[in-house]
């Protein structure tokens, strides 16, 4: 053999080059397998369970007011075809309702997470950047510039189908009505609320100078600088309801945050007895079929009530269960003879 | 480019004849012919953009996502930022042109290099020297020997005699072998005056340029005389002068339109079986894209009937967008969303994940062979997985299998036999590198390299015994081995057949030193005393006698015939007295035989003075006789070659390369088969399949096909067949003349094993297509094929017959030329490096130094490629499936608005960042199981013969995967989040917050399966896996960052939904449902399926669990020892015997001694060297025979002869 210089060509021997890492090697072996598949059975029995009972102990009250229906508890059909209109729908609590209680509004068949009306905005414009005023982005069209012109903001047609029903709730008490007082401060999220959504710096200290040459959405009654002008930090761009609504849902059943109920004779929930919620009727669903709801609903550790996250866990925790004796049953019976080669 | 091409195009289809004159530039340059100059590249800096774009967008992967660009660009359609198919496709350009530019870099470099290159060139009177690419059609250039011949040449003057000049063409076909080619006398007369030459004004008009190495015509016109020019007064470039000080040549082809630049045409662009799926998959995946969108389409029409209508409320609909129209431009915009189900980073991650385990090969220090210092090297990158899938080996013979070197190993002398070594107990020991060899320092003249190790021999060449004097005195004057000296001892034996050549050898180191020859006489050292016999005759070896004999009158006088030929020839013409003698060496005859050598018996005869002068007479007479002159002639040396004394018998080892059977048994246990294709004669093959294991002894049958008519042949095959399955019926004859669409011939069954020896003659018959099925049923039934006696063009038809008919990947590997065809015919072509020549290399996919590593590359490499591969596709399709189907389920949820799931910003980084890296650790580093379990259980390799990995099925199965995956990745989330908020009472169940929660399970998701798939996680494997993982979130939180948002606006509206949704318990704990509930099954699956139908590979990887990191057993590499009682009836190896040239007086024109002759070895290989194949058939001389005319050299006639089997 050849030595020394005679070798310029071999290849470097180094467990990479020469496929020696060490390595890792599992394989699905009846010792890993079957007892995997008992301990995630009864962790995720466990977690179903839990889950389940949670959600069971969260109460929820769910009314549909659209007025498509007749009802008993409200008189909403009224207002069908009436612009401001007010409505009441009545309800009892039965047993007291746990604070904090959160009151919602839903909306169905209502297709917020089309594509074309999610993009039927100007981020630009919300962040408060006042040269989108003048010229709002393209995917506002048609909602980007009115009749004559003139450019809207907020732009899209999210903003302009901002949803505009009021409530006010009211307890019964000896035939007396007593408002039980909202809450709708910090209903959006912070970083809306302190980040994503700017309103343009004032004017001469005024916001809505801020606005001359723009336009209100053509849906909304007032302009955006209008919207709140009891306490300027949440007016414009930053009212939480605007917030709330600009946050577009991922399915077209979807519920809103409007009030919390932490305030008061409420802070620890309704007490049982006769309500009555007061709406104002303005926004309209029955062209396209949909139908409008309000929710109150307490919370738990794992949000809201939802039944099927716990029953899924319960469903699939059974399941590997069952498997697990499936795949004992097949190991012991039909394991591979391992003595032939 | 194409500017260049139509140019040349155009320029041949004028040039119908070339003329020129020599030194005559003006004349010449007015037919622009090309300059010496060559250009390989296929750029330059301007050009390199946008002709490499131009090409990348040829390809349809590149078109399409070129195409969904501008589908993006369109606002109507747009569902997709720009940015989703840009970053990738920029990426994939990039990475593509950047390899293309250094390759091109490469060919600039190679091509400045050989353009700048020096030769002298003749101008106006004077040699100058210049570079190569000045060099023009009609310069006279002077060439000094090893010069590479710049261009295609009219050779007209040599330093050597009769105007020869001896070349070598290595680089043009890769034989090593000097050949000779002469110039006309006219010209040659004018040697190296340079006046003559520089005055000399001869017109050529020839051939126009073309690719025929084998022929050239044309015509000199010289002094008013015409002269015919043909291929033996040509250099062709590529060529390198040899042995010849100088020679002076008239420039006839340049540059492009040399033959060698005009036979380096396009090579085959070879794509492996996996390719083809590929593409096929992904037209279907085009489909199925297409049916996918027409379907959400057709939702997107119903919805804006049902509900998009009245939803106008909200959502007005665009000006002159009616239903109709909006659910066209939906099928494009979901065109757009859903283009990710064909990936465009697939084909780039196959090429990375090819070029990663090219570089393994290349790596592998186990396929590096450390006496040539060669590694193995991977010459094409793209066909890695189908070494994995083997099915057919073609295998060349000489220099293949075996090393091409003869040694002299043993021998019986008067019923003694040497060579073995044994030990004090009696007991035959093997004979290792370590053990000591005989010491031949007593003989000045020996060859330092012969190695023997019975000392036993030289002790009696010592003591002088009579019949081992004889013995090698035979050896060293019968034969027709021409001996060079360059320096006083310093000999160099050139011989036709290596056989030869290691006898010549052994009888040098044993004392009997063959010097020189003249055509009278011959000149040995007998035991350090020179004499010269005088060479009466030489009865040459041929086909049919199977013997040579000289007749040689010692310098006592004495007259003697030596004999040597095949023992079954010899025998019938000894003497009565010597039967006894018969016995014994029949017994040691068996016994070498039994070991594979190749034998010959020797003989001797002394002869009557008389009797000698009057036979000598009779043979002057029959050898001057016009009729019957060969009948006379050997019916002569019947009757003198009579009555012989046997002397003994050699035995010559046709050395195996190393692990040639060990190899040939591993390759055939993983099922794969082994044509040998070889050149040489049948006996030799034979003998070879003998020696290397694939005919055994025990074989129920070895059919031999020998026959000379197409009859015959069929009638031999039909009873092979019938032998070997009895009632098996000609169904597939019938079948291939009905359709015209080749059939597939299924694999047949037999018990027993069988062996088929097919000649070339009736190859030919039976490659004939009415017969070829008959011969490729018979054929595939019998363990080993061995077709011998073949020719290049053969051996490709082979490799095609099997191609067309058997669904089975072929490899063809060997060394010499002639495998070259073979080589690029079959799907995967090896070449075998640093033996001879590079022609075989060149044209080779694969190339590495020894046979052995053969079983390296397939069993170890190709498998775990081919693995690697399928896993890959699989994952990948899966991947990308269960990606896209999940936007599919939500356009039912979202009004069919082209909606997409995921984030932009996702969907441009999932396949480029989040899970490139894992997959491609996966596919660049796993291994089910290591090399060494691969050697043990080659039946590892039958799976990818079965295309078992990846197939339609398998890719069915991987959609499916796909489809309830994606299910589960969309409903879970659904559920989970339908109608819930966070534990604050805000909202969580928005549009954003379901995107990150639905990604985040994709991602998770996906790499939960691809670490249940990935069966050897090394560090890199976990640094990927975990490393994408991070990334992941640290990309996603950075994104949606507050820091993003301000500095980007409008970029990345996303800002805290990371934050907001990923801090929700529920939210995780959907995650883990969701990433649980997708592979729980595919794990339940894998494991019932290998408790109940366990594959080879699960059984094999269960025992190495239970071999827990031990290494496996040590292979048992015992010798294998064959009790064969198989004779070879086997002289030499070649055809023809170099006798005519021997006593050729031209040939010995000058004296031998002092200066270089003809020949020098050019090899570097231990123990003997030729330096011509023993069986050497050469593409470029096969139809040199019928140009041969009287004028032909001595040397020229052996070779024409050579070729006329």
């Amino acid at each position: 053999m050849k030595k020394g210089g005679e070798t310029l060509n071999r290849p470097d021997n180094t467990a990479f080059t020469q496929q020696r890492l060490p390595a890792w090697q599992p394989m699905l072996s009846a010792g890993i397998v079957i007892p995997g598949f008992v301990v995630i059975g009864l962790a995720f029995i466990g977690v179903g369970v839990a889950l389940f009972v949670t959600s069971q102990n969260i109460q929820t009250l769910e009314r549909d007011y659209t007025g498509v229906d007749q009802s008993s508890e409200h008189n909403c059909f009224q207002c069908l075809d009436v612009k401001n209109c007010i409505c009441a729908l009545n309800f009892t609590l039965s047993k007291q309702f746990e604070g904090p209680v959160f009151f919602y509004y839903g909306l169905s068949n209502f297709f917020q997470n089309h594509r074309k009306y999610g993009v039927s905005r100007d981020d630009h414009q919300l962040f408060g950047d006042t040269s989108y005023f003048t010229s709002p982005d393209d995917t506002c069209s048609p909602y980007k510039y009115d009749s004559r012109n003139k450019p809207i903001v907020p732009c899209g047609s999210v903003a302009n189908s901002m949803f505009n029903d009021t409530f006010s709730l009211y307890q019964l008490v000896g035939g007396q009505k007593k408002q039980v007082p909202f809450d709708g401060k910090g209903i959006a999220w912070w970083t809306d609320y302190n980040l994503k959504y700017k309103n343009p710096s004032k004017v001469n200290g005024s916001l809505a100078n801020a606005f001359i040459g723009t336009v209100q959405p053509l849906n909304w009654p007032r302009p955006v600088y209008e919207l709140d002008t009891s306490d300027p930090s949440n007016n414009g761009f930053l009212n939480q309801d605007f917030l709330v609504w600009m946050r577009r849902a991922a399915l077209p059943d979807f519920r809103k945050l409007y009030r919390r109920i932490t305030e008061g004779d409420y802070a620890d929930g309704l007490p049982s007895g006769n309500y009555s919620l007061e709406i104002n009727y303005n926004y309209p669903v029955r062209d396209f079929g949909g139908r409008k709801k309000v929710f109150f609903s307490n919370v738990s550790w794992m949000g809201g009530k939802n039944q099927f996250l716990g029953i899924a866990y319960l469903v699939i925790g059974s399941l590997c269960i069952v498997m697990s004796l499936v795949m004992l049953i097949a190991y012991a019976k039909y394991r591979f003879d391992d003595e032939d080669s | 480019m194409s500017f260049f091409g139509l140019d040349c195009v155009r320029k041949r289809e004028r040039e119908e004849e070339r003329r020129l004159k020599a030194n005559d530039r003006d004349y010449n340059l007015s037919f622009k012919y090309a300059t010496n100059a060559i250009k390989t590249s296929k750029y330059n800096a301007i050009t390199f953009l946008p002709l490499n774009l131009f090409e990348q967008f040829q390809r349809i992967a590149n078109a399409y996502f070129l195409f969904l660009l501008v589908l993006q660009v369109i606002p109507a359609i747009s569902s997709l930022s720009w940015f989703t198919t840009v970053v990738p496709l920029v990426l994939v350009l990039f990475v593509t042109a950047a390899k293309d530019a250094i390759d091109d870099i490469n060919r600039h470099r190679s091509d400045k290099k050989v353009n700048n290159r020096k030769v002298q060139v003749l101008i106006n009177g004077e040699l100058r020297s210049e570079k190569w690419l000045d060099v023009q059609v009609g310069d006279i250039i002077k060439l000094e020997n090893n010069q590479f011949v710049t261009a295609d040449l009219l050779l007209l003057s040599s330093s050597e005699p009769l105007n020869l000049v001896y070349i070598e063409t290595a680089e043009l076909d890769g034989e090593t072998n000097l050949k000779v080619k002469q110039a006309l006398t006219v010209t040659g007369d004018m040697g190296d005056s340079v006046t003559a030459l520089a005055a000399f004004n001869g017109e050529v008009r020839c051939e126009p340029p073309n690719n025929r190495l084998d022929r050239f015509t044309g015509t000199l016109s010289f002094a008013g005389q015409k002269y015919p020019l043909d291929n033996e007064k040509v250099l062709l470039r590529g060529c390198t002068l040899r042995n010849t000080e100088w020679c002076f040549g008239l420039v006839i082809f340049g540059g492009q339109e040399t033959k060698l630049m005009q036979n380096c045409g396009k090579t085959t662009f070879k794509r492996t079986s996996i390719d083809r799926l590929m593409n096929q998959l992904v037209l279907c995946i085009f489909g199925f894209l297409a049916i996918m969108c027409a379907i959400l389409a057709i939702g997107n029409y119903i919805w804006e009937l049902e509900e998009g209508s009245k939803f106008t409320v909200f959502l007005p609909r665009e000006e002159g967008v009616d239903a109709a129209f909006s659910s066209f431009l939906t099928f494009w915009s979901y065109v757009i969303i859903l283009n990710t189900v064909v990936p465009i980073s697939l084909y780039v991650s196959v090429e990375i994940i090819r070029l990663g385990n090219s570089f393994f090969i290349e790596w592998d220090r186990k396929m590096y062979y450390e006496r040539s210092d060669t590694p193995a090297e991977a010459r094409t990158t793209t066909l890695n997985e189908e070494l994995g899938q083997i099915k057919y080996i073609f295998s060349d013979k000489t220099g293949t299998l075996t090393q091409n070197i003869m040694t002299f190993n043993k021998c019986s002398i008067n019923a003694k036999s040497y060579g073995d070594v044994i030990d004090y107990s009696g007991q035959r020991l093997e004979i290792t590198e370590d053990m000591e060899s005989v010491d031949f320092s007593f003989n000045p003249l020996a060859d330092p390299k012969f190695q023997f190790y019975d000392h036993s021999l030289v002790e009696a060449v010592k003591l002088e015994n009579t019949e081992v004097h004889a013995f090698f005195r035979l050896l060293a004057l019968c034969h027709t081995v021409m001996a060079e000296e360059k320096n006083e001892g310093d000999l160099h034996y050139q011989a036709q057949s290596p056989d030869e050549g290691a006898l010549v050898t052994a009888a040098r180191n044993f004392g009997f030193v063959f010097r020189s020859r003249t055509p009278e006489s011959v000149t040995i050292v007998e035991m350090g005393t020179q004499r010269v016999y005088e060479l009466l005759a030489i009865l040459d070896f041929n086909n049919v006698r199977k013997r040579m004999s000289v007749i040689v009158r010692s310098p006592e006088g004495k007259l003697c015939l030596y004999c040597k030929g095949a023992d079954t020839i010899i025998y019938e013409r000894l003497h009565q007295s010597c039967s006894k003698l018969m016995d014994v060496t029949t017994e040691h005859l068996n016994e070498f035989a039994g070991d594979g050598l190749r034998t010959l018996a020797l003989a001797y005869k002394d002869l009557d003075e008389a009797y000698f002068k009057e036979w000598k007479q009779r043979h002057h007479e029959a050898s001057t006789a016009l009729e019957d002159r060969e009948e006379k002639l050997d019916k002569l040396s019947e009757e003198i070659e009579k009555d012989l004394m046997l002397l003994g018998a050699t035995a010559i080892e046709d050395k195996l390369q190393d692990g040639v059977a060990h190899t040939i048994e591993q390759l055939a246990k993983a099922d794969i088969k082994i044509w040998v294709l070889t050149g040489d004669k049948q006996e030799t093959a034979e003998n070879i399949g003998y020696s290397c294991n694939m005919l055994r002894e025990e074989m129920n049958e070895v059919f031999i096909v020998a026959a000379h008519s197409p009859e015959g042949v069929q009638e031999e095959l039909r009873k092979a067949r019938t032998t070997m399955k009895p009632g098996a019926e000609d169904t597939f004859v019938s079948k291939t003349i009905l359709g015209n669409t080749p059939k597939i011939v299924a694999d047949e069954t037999v018990s027993g094993e069988y062996g088929l020896v097919i000649n070339g003659h009736s190859l030919a018959y039976a490659l004939e297509p009415s017969m070829e099925v008959e011969f490729l049923r018979t054929a595939c039934m019998c363990k080993t094929v061995i077709c011998c006696r073949v020719t290049p063009l053969q051996k490709a038809q082979v490799v095609e017959l099997v191609k067309r008919y058997k669904r089975a990947v072929t490899l063809a590997i060997g060394d010499g030329a002639n495998d070259v065809s073979m080589i690029k015919a079959a799907h995967i072509g090896v070449g075998i490096s640093g033996q001879e020549g590079m022609q075989a290399v060149l044209a080779s996919d694969y190339s590495f130094a020894q046979f052995r590593f053969l079983q390296r590359l397939l069993l170890v490499h190709g498998r775990w490629s081919y693995l690697r591969m399928c896993k890959f596709l699989r994952y990948f399709f899966y991947k990308n499936f269960t990606f896209t189907l999940v936007h599919f389920w939500y356009a039912f949820f979202c009004g069919f608005s082209a909606q997409t799931v995921y984030n932009e910003w996702f969907i441009t980084l999932f396949n480029l960042v989040y899970t490139a890296l894992p997959v491609l650790g996966m596919s660049l580093f796993d291994q089910d199981v290591s090399d060494s379990w691969s050697f043990e259980y080659p039946q590892l390799y039958v799976p990818g013969q079965l295309n078992l990995y990846f197939s339609k099925t398998a890719f069915a199965k991987c959609v499916l995967h796909s489809c309830y995956c994606s299910l589960v990745l969309f409903f879970i989330p659904y559920g989970a989040m339908y109608d819930t908020v966070r534990d604050d009472g805000r909202d969580v169940a928005d549009y954003q917050s379901f995107a990150v929660l639905a990604q985040t399970c994709l991602l998770i998701a996906v790499l939960i399966q691809l670490g249940l798939d990935m069966s050897y996680w090394t560090v890199v494997n976990h640094v990927f896996v975990w490393g994408s993982l991070t990334m992941y979130f640290v990309v996603t939180f950075t994104m949606y960052s507050n820091g993003m948002y301000l500095v980007f606006t409008a970029s990345f509206p996303f800002i805290g939904s990371a934050r907001n949704s990923l801090q929700q318990l529920n939210v995780w704990l959907t995650i883990l449902l969701t990433s649980i509930l997708c592979v729980l099954p595919v794990l339940t699956h894998r494991f019932l399926l290998i408790q109940l139908q366990p594959t080879i590979n699960d059984r094999v990887r269960l025992k190495v669990l239970q071999a827990k990191a031990a290494p496996p057993p040590p292979r048992r590499r015992t010798r294998i020892q064959r009790t064969s009682t198989r004779r070879s009836g086997y002289a030499f190896s070649h055809t023809q015997g170099y006798g005519d040239l021997v006593t050729s007086r031209r040939y010995l024109h000058r004296p031998a001694k002092p200066r270089s002759s003809g020949f020098t070895p050019t090899g570097r290989s231990l123990v003997f060297n030729p330096t011509g194949r023993s069986a050497g058939y050469s593409p470029t001389e096969r139809n040199q025979s019928p140009k041969q005319e009287v004028e032909a050299t001595s040397l020229q006639m052996y070779r024409t002869r050579d070729m006329s089997f």
